[in-house]
């Protein structure tokens, strides 16, 4: 909608060659149906000139639009037969970056065009995991949003025209050695790219770099460089880790080594197969805002943001880490917080970590560091290597706007990344760019910032260039197209090139001239090679540092206590955080992210302004009450979310919302916080105020309901439970549930289970609730999204939800009346739902036409084309995992051809009126079973993985065949831990879950009054 | 014939003959041009007809996502409207076919319409089990045929039992109706004053001449229509209860649906019936066909079936406090005091309480409190299935997938609309056929003129 109006823009203007024209969404749609539809009226000649124009552009056009392989050679990854075979897809090793960083990943290639992102198995850092933004990848490429065109302010210009007037002022810059010559990017850690920066460097010393991240990791950095004395990276190993205490650090969701950090700290946790209780980490978190981290963790203590660093100096007082001083801890933090804690982190010194978190100041993180040092941990659970981003000297964007007011800047080439939009407040930076002469921008959409800039040139998505990456090991990863650009893209080697006076040449050539000259010309194909198909440069890790602690960080520290006092004030703390789904706005644009429900709020569409129970009982606020939230000059108005356990007289803001020039997916969509974020306030600001305007907003939640409602839904106990009676931990019977030997009684004839059956177990204990695994099962399943407005009537297609459930033990509630110690500091579980399969399904014996119908195998399959919609099946579902198409929902999908690449060929596109639901991933079954049957032996365990499977860093998900008694899943099944989900009702269901297992420190627990054992 | 005075008879007024009879029905079908609340009445059920099509319009281009349904409540208006009007149907049969069998005169006055009624009900009940279907193009697949895609019909699922339970209801009620009508067309042909009429009505007749032969084919044809149609009175309502009760829903899985189910739907279809002959019957000065006796009796009826109504009510407390079912308590509780409250009480008001004035025997006497009464049991039974079908669904198993559900503008306008076609198919049925039987009260007039004597020689008059 709102991009009609852009298009218009673009279509307005004259063209001056049928390239141009060519680019305008009017046209292209034209073109590529098969036949436009004014082909039709073409009697006057005007028209018939037109319909010959279009005709002969669309001979023209056949490349831009075809799933065309990339010109040069990639290669295809392990499962690569000789020739691509006609629907079996092929799998290329490569990495999308996020914040700078790689996640290694497989992208699933069907004919030359990817569908399908998955982890890849030999990446270090996350082994074969995905996130959520890996996932949605493939949406951002095919979005039909991006940018198109080389555009010169604001019309349709070319790349030759570019690099024609880029071209004068490089040489004028190359005379002036640089001077007036910037580049702005995000953070970095190509290999390429860095070289090619530093050769820009030498041959423009004057010209300067600057890096802006809106999510950055400056504090951390200036917390090692206080502690150590030199920039180094801490990397944390949670295996080794006895006992987590995390201070305001979401390592579970933020930060580049987020998938590896998953997989530790689950592998720590999770009850294997028949081994019965283990040794089980422990996970203390003080947080200022409700994390997935907070979520898992074992104990959790919220505070206002300056409490949290307030509470471990205190900590590191009753440590005994020397030059901290004197420290009082925060009003309200029970004693054993202090105590307790300190205790036990002496008695696990070196078998334990201290994790700070990007948003606490660089003094905090150097007091972790030498908490961590005092406690032996160095070189055990933390280790450091140089930074893997390099960042340069003074190159912040606060640096840059500075000079660009005082007239220094003649020329800023913006590559990637959205200043305009995501820059600190105070900076104007909008403003600040009509100081400059030639302004660039580089990137996937015409965006605010290409708004500001003179030109405007299209940036190739990762899935379509060559590059190359790194993780937050160091490791490289060669980034390979795994299709031609979609449109006239050009990718950031190729920029670089042209300003360092190379000619933009080949991003191929530019990688592989980097890596031939690292590992020299012997050899060179063989290692390109296996490098390219294993999605990992061998030996590119960063080597350890050894590191020591020198006295400087105590000083900041001394500083940095004084201005906490004011914290008790009536003001209010305002927390900014990075949108859990559009991270800093750059996936504002990607629908399936829109529409992915945030954790704790489940709030789709948009942003709210997110408070405490008690803040909402104080200014009488509900959910979508709308409120003025004024820090110094600035204000804005959005509706506020009530979140339980959210810290007191606290806002919590998520940034990357609101924006104006997303695309039709994003614009307008929930509210802009960036205006008051400041440079001194990235992560959280002191003195504001909030006012109710009496306004209401409707906010599309995905879920309305977090108790169980003493249903025992989700069932959980401590590990000490767990340990006394591991064959009948006391919480798997919880009362009103019925224990049955066996399946549980039932009028239908039970029926022989042969040959494979398949089943799913999932474990609550390790899940983090990361919403991975429905992004991967949206983008495998080809699930339509909806939009807000569908959200908020309850009819959003996921097929496996992430359900959230607050609980303090025994807490029943009906109709508002909420204890209030489940307000303040709730214990959070996630159970994501898929379908359960079960073996007695509601579902199918009210089908009148039987539509849906059990397998062999033992799925409960759709039939879409013998559906006709009476939605009695979905009624009878007593998990309401049944997703009806109300409407069209995949109109769009047909309508716009570049949405067909992005389709699953082996998943149905469902029609209106048609229910669907989880299918356990049955495309992936039938080609295992035809691949298993070509090689005359039985499926093997562990051969099918499912999408949901495979996304999840926690591993908290296992499939397999339940008659093989020796399947993992049979054998995760057979523990005490199992249960079915309102098994109860006599379902069956295939799909069980391991119970939730927690390791609480019983002195910590927030409530001492609460006793777990009451409701038994 | 002379005019003879009928005396001490309870279903017809003093004073009838059996000529004032034919005279009388007929003329409002020949004669007289339809009075202006005839006019005023159509116009306005045309209206909602064309509300209805435009409706069904936007349905069919756009999907029942216009409806506001949703996960979970994956029904709404269309199958609490669709068990409405079954049960709104229920009484025509129940009056012509029970009562013929158990040889309750008093019914001769009142089946006709009521009969009329049952299909118009059923036609508009019959139309939302189609229009709710996701894929309404596929209805067909609910017949079991022999199709290429070797598909049969699922028959375990109750929605199948259902097809066949209404698709035999309409069928027999139309045949019951239809061969009921005959020698009241036959008496329209021959008093027709139109050609046009005479072959229309000619044609329908089917040639009945009133000859002995044909009255004793046309009575044991009718009362076998009857025999065959009563247990389906019975049947259909317990099959429409199946499509909740074989559910494992708490608030639809419950054994007594079925018999209270059938009172319901008794109850609604004499709520119906009083609804439209009190104002019939003052437009068109029927009083001495329909008499206060009549009302009387159907208010007795009403009140008998809405006390087995509240015994349903009541039992389904009672279970889900004995069952000690976790969650057919909570379903309970949250429609008594969940946000869908204002509905449990508007229909225990409405079933229950208002109802109880029919105990007294002045409010059975007048009109205008029956009417009244008739009116509220309406709304009470329309609230009664959206309680059922909506808190039962919108607070389920899972809270994590608990929601609400509002209608929407097009909810309503399909109901509104098919009330108009009940209303404008009424309308034509009163102006083109004699709303009653004719026949049977020149019969019941005779057998009083000759009391005890022969059998009534009856014919074209």
């Amino acid at each position: 909608m709102n991009n009609a109006t852009d298009t218009a823009d673009r279509t307005r203007h004259t063209w001056r060659s049928l390239d141009e024209l060519a680019q305008s969404e009017t046209f292209r749609q034209a073109v590529e149906r098969e036949f436009p539809v004014d082909a039709s009226v073409w009697s006057d000649a005007a028209n018939r000139r037109d319909f010959l124009k279009l005709m002969g552009a669309s001979v023209a056009l056949a490349g831009l639009h075809g799933c065309t392989q990339p010109e040069e050679s990639i290669v295809p990854y392990v499962e690569s037969p000789e020739h691509i075979v006609p629907g079996q897809p092929l799998h290329f090793a490569s990495a999308v970056p996020l914040g700078g960083f790689a996640t290694g990943v497989l992208v699933e290639s069907h004919q030359g065009r990817p569908t399908k992102v998955e982890g890849n198995p030999e990446h270090p850092v996350n082994a074969g995991s995905t996130d959520i933004y890996a996932q949605a990848s493939v949406l951002g490429l095919y979005d039909p949003d991006r940018s198109q065109v080389v555009l010169q302010n604001g019309e349709i210009s070319n790349w030759e025209e570019f690099v024609g007037h880029l071209q004068p002022q490089i040489v004028t810059h190359r005379q002036q050695k640089g001077a007036g010559l910037r580049i702005l990017t995000q953070s970095i850690t190509s290999p390429t790219l860095l070289n090619q920066l530093q050769r820009l460097q030498e041959s423009f010393p004057e010209a300067r770099w600057h890096v802006y991240e809106p999510v950055g990791r400056d504090n951390s950095a200036a917390g090692a460089r206080l502690a150590f004395g030199q920039a180094v990276e801490a990397r944390y190993h949670l295996s080794e880790a006895d006992l987590i205490l995390s201070i305001d650090d979401d390592f579970l969701t933020g930060g580049p080594a987020r998938l590896r950090l998953s997989r530790e700290f689950a592998d720590r946790r999770r009850t294997s197969p028949g081994d019965g209780p283990r040794d089980m980490n422990r996970l203390l978190v003080v947080e200022s805002t409700p994390t997935l981290t907070g979520a898992a963790a074992d104990n959790r203590l919220p505070l206002r943001p300056r409490e949290v660093g307030q509470y471990l100096k205190a900590l590191a007082v009753q440590l005994g880490v020397e030059g901290v001083g004197d420290s009082a801890p925060p009003i309200g933090v029970p004693e054993a917080w202090l105590s307790v804690v300190a205790d036990e982190l002496k008695r696990l010194a070196g078998r334990c970590v201290v994790m700070v978190g990007e948003a606490q100041p660089p003094e905090i993180h150097a007091l972790a560091h030498a908490i961590n040092s005092q406690l032996g941990n160095l070189g055990k659970t933390v280790t450091f290597t140089e930074p893997v981003a390099r960042v340069p000297e003074d190159g912040g964007i606060a640096a840059l706007v500075d000079d660009m007011r005082a007239g220094d800047v003649e020329t800023l080439v913006i590559l990637d990344g959205n200043p305009v939009f995501d820059a600190p407040a105070e900076l104007d930076f909008a403003g600040a760019l009509h100081e400059v002469s030639f302004t660039a921008h580089v990137g996937l959409y015409v965006d605010e910032t290409a708004a500001g800039c003179e030109w405007h040139v299209p940036l190739t998505h990762p899935l379509e260039m060559w590059g190359d990456v790194r993780s937050e090991d160091g490791t490289a990863t060669i980034i390979q197209p795994l299709i031609r650009p979609l449109y006239n893209n050009h990718s950031p080697c190729e920029i670089l090139g042209v300003l360092l006076d190379e000619g933009a040449g080949s991003s191929y050539d530019a990688v592989r001239a980097y890596w031939r000259e690292q590992r020299g010309a012997d050899g060179f194909e063989e290692f390109w090679k296996r490098a390219v198909h294993d999605g990992v440069v061998p030996d590119t890790a960063f080597e350890t540092v050894d590191v020591s602690l020198t006295g400087e960080w105590t000083d900041a520290l001394g500083q940095s206590g004084e201005d906490s006092s004011g914290s008790v004030a009536d003001r209010i703390d305002l927390i900014f955080r990075p949108d859990p789904s559009l991270f800093d706005g750059r996936f504002a644009n990607n629908a399936w992210l829109q529409e992915l429900p945030k954790p704790f709020t489940k709030l789709t569409w948009g942003n709210a302004a997110l408070i405490s129970p008690a803040l909402s009982k104080q200014h009488g606020l509900q959910d979508g009450d709308v409120v003025q939230i004024a820090l110094g000059d600035g204000s804005l108005e959005m509706p506020v979310w009530i979140v339980p356990g959210h810290p007191p007289q606290s806002v919590t803001l998520h940034y990357g919302n609101g924006r104006t020039r997303a695309g039709r997916v994003g614009n307008g969509v929930g509210v802009n916080v960036y205006p008051l974020r400041t440079s001194d306030a990235r992560w959280s600001a002191h003195g504001a105020s909030i006012t109710p305007t009496g306004e209401r907003r409707e906010l599309p939640s995905a879920q309305n309901h977090f108790l169980m409602e003493n249903r025992h839904l989700v069932r959980s106990g401590t590990l000490t439970e767990y340990e006394e009676h591991p064959e009948h931990p006391p919480f798997m019977h919880p009362p009103g549930h019925h224990d049955y030997e066996g399946d549980p009684p039932s009028f239908y004839p039970d029926r022989e289970w042969e040959g494979n059956q398949w089943g799913m177990a999932i474990d609550l204990t390790a899940c983090t609730g990361c919403n991975a695994c429905v992004i991967a099962c949206q983008s495998e399943n080809n699930i339509p999204v909806v939009g807000p407005e569908e959200v908020a009537r309850g009819r959003e297609m996921h097929w496996i939800r992430v359900d959230t459930y607050f609980s303090a033990h025994s807490t029943t509630s009906f109709e508002g009346d909420v204890p209030d110690k489940l307000l303040e500091n709730p214990e959070v579980y996630h159970q994501p739902v898929p379908c359960m399969h079960c073996e007695h399904a509601p579902c199918e014996v009210v089908c009148p036409v039987a539509a849906t119908t059990h397998s062999d195998e033992g799925l409960n399959e759709m039939t879409y084309n013998r559906c006709v919609g009476t939605r009695y099946c979905s009624n009878n579902c007593p998990y309401k995992v049944r997703r009806f198409n109300f409407l069209d929902y995949t109109a769009e999908t047909r309508e716009l051809p570049v949405l067909h690449l992005l389709q699953n060929p082996d998943v149905t596109v469902r029609s209106r009126g048609v229910m669907e639901k989880c299918t356990y991933c049955v495309q992936r079954i039938s080609a295992a079973r035809i691949q298993s049957q070509l090689e005359g032996r039985p499926i093997a365990d562990g051969e099918v993985v499912t999408a949901c499977q495979s996304a999840c860093p926690a591993q908290a998900i296992t499939f397999g065949n339940v008659n093989d008694p020796d399947s993992r899943v049979s054998k995760l099944k057979a523990g005490a831990l199992n249960y079915g989900l309102l098994e109860g009702e006599g379902t069956r269901p295939r799909t069980t879950y391991l119970a939730a297992v927690r390791n609480p420190l019983a002195a910590l627990k927030f409530h001492e009054d609460s006793d777990p054992e009451e409701e038994h | 014939m002379t005019d003879t005075h009928v005396q001490s008879d309870p279903s017809t007024e003093p004073r009838q003959t059996v000529r004032s009879v034919s005279q009388q029905i007929s003329a409002i079908v020949l004669t007289e041009g339809p009075p202006r609340g005839w006019w005023a009445g159509f116009l306005v059920s045309f209206l909602l007809v064309m509300l209805l099509l435009v409706s069904v319009g936007w349905l069919f281009a756009k999907g029942v996502g216009i409806w506001g349904i949703n996960q979970p409540v994956g029904w709404g208006f269309a199958i609490v409207n669709f068990v409405w009007w079954i049960g709104i149907g229920h009484a025509g049969t129940l009056i012509s076919a029970i009562l013929l069998l158990f040889r309750q005169e008093w019914r001769t006055s009142i089946n006709r319409f009521a009969e009329a009624m049952t299909l118009f009900a059923v036609a508009c009940a019959g139309l939302f089990p189609l229009l709710h279907m996701g894929r309404p193009q596929f209805f067909f697949w609910f017949i079991p045929y022999p199709s290429t895609t070797g598909m049969w019909p699922q028959f375990r699922s109750p929605l199948i039992w259902d097809f066949f339970a209404v698709g035999t209801y309409a069928t027999v009620s139309l045949m019951f109706w239809y061969v009921g009508l005959i020698p009241d067309l036959a008496t329209l042909r021959d008093r027709s004053r139109t050609g046009r009429g005479r072959i229309i009505y000619g044609f329908l007749a089917m040639g009945w001449r009133g000859s002995a032969r044909h009255w004793k084919r046309y009575q044991s044809a009718y009362l076998l229509l009857a025999g065959l149609a009563t247990p389906l009175v019975i049947s259909v309502h317990t099959i429409v209860s199946y499509d909740f009760a074989i559910s494992i829903l708490p608030g639809w899985h419950a054994t007594v649906f079925p018999p209270y189910f059938v009172a319901g739907a008794i109850y609604s279809g004499f709520a119906m019936v009083l609804t439209l002959s009190i104002p019939l019957r003052a437009v068109y000065r029927l009083q001495n066909f329909v008499t206060d006796r009549h009302l009387d009796n159907m208010a007795k009826v009403m009140l008998a079936s809405g006390l087995v109504v509240a015994y349903g009510y009541l039992m389904e407390h009672f279970l889900a406090w004995y069952g000690g079912h976790q969650l057919e308590e909570f379903m309970l509780l949250n429609r008594m005091f969940g946000p869908y409250a204002w509905s449990y009480w508007a229909l225990i008001g409405c079933n229950i309480l208002i109802p109880q004035l029919l105990w007294f025997k002045s409010v059975r006497a007048r009109p205008l409190p029956l009417f009244f009464i008739a009116i509220v049991i309406n709304i009470g039974m329309w609230l009664e299935r959206y309680v059922i079908v909506v808190t039962s669904l919108h607070r389920d198993f899972l809270p994590s997938s608990w929601g609400m559900y509002e209608p929407t503008f097009w909810d309503w306008s399909t109901y509104l609309g098919t009330i108009g076609l009940f209303a404008a198919l009424l309308f034509l049925f009163i102006r083109l056929l004699p709303m009653i039987s004719i026949f049977e009260m020149r019969e019941l007039v005779h057998e009083h003129e000759h009391s005890g004597g022969a059998s009534a020689e009856a014919g074209t008059s």
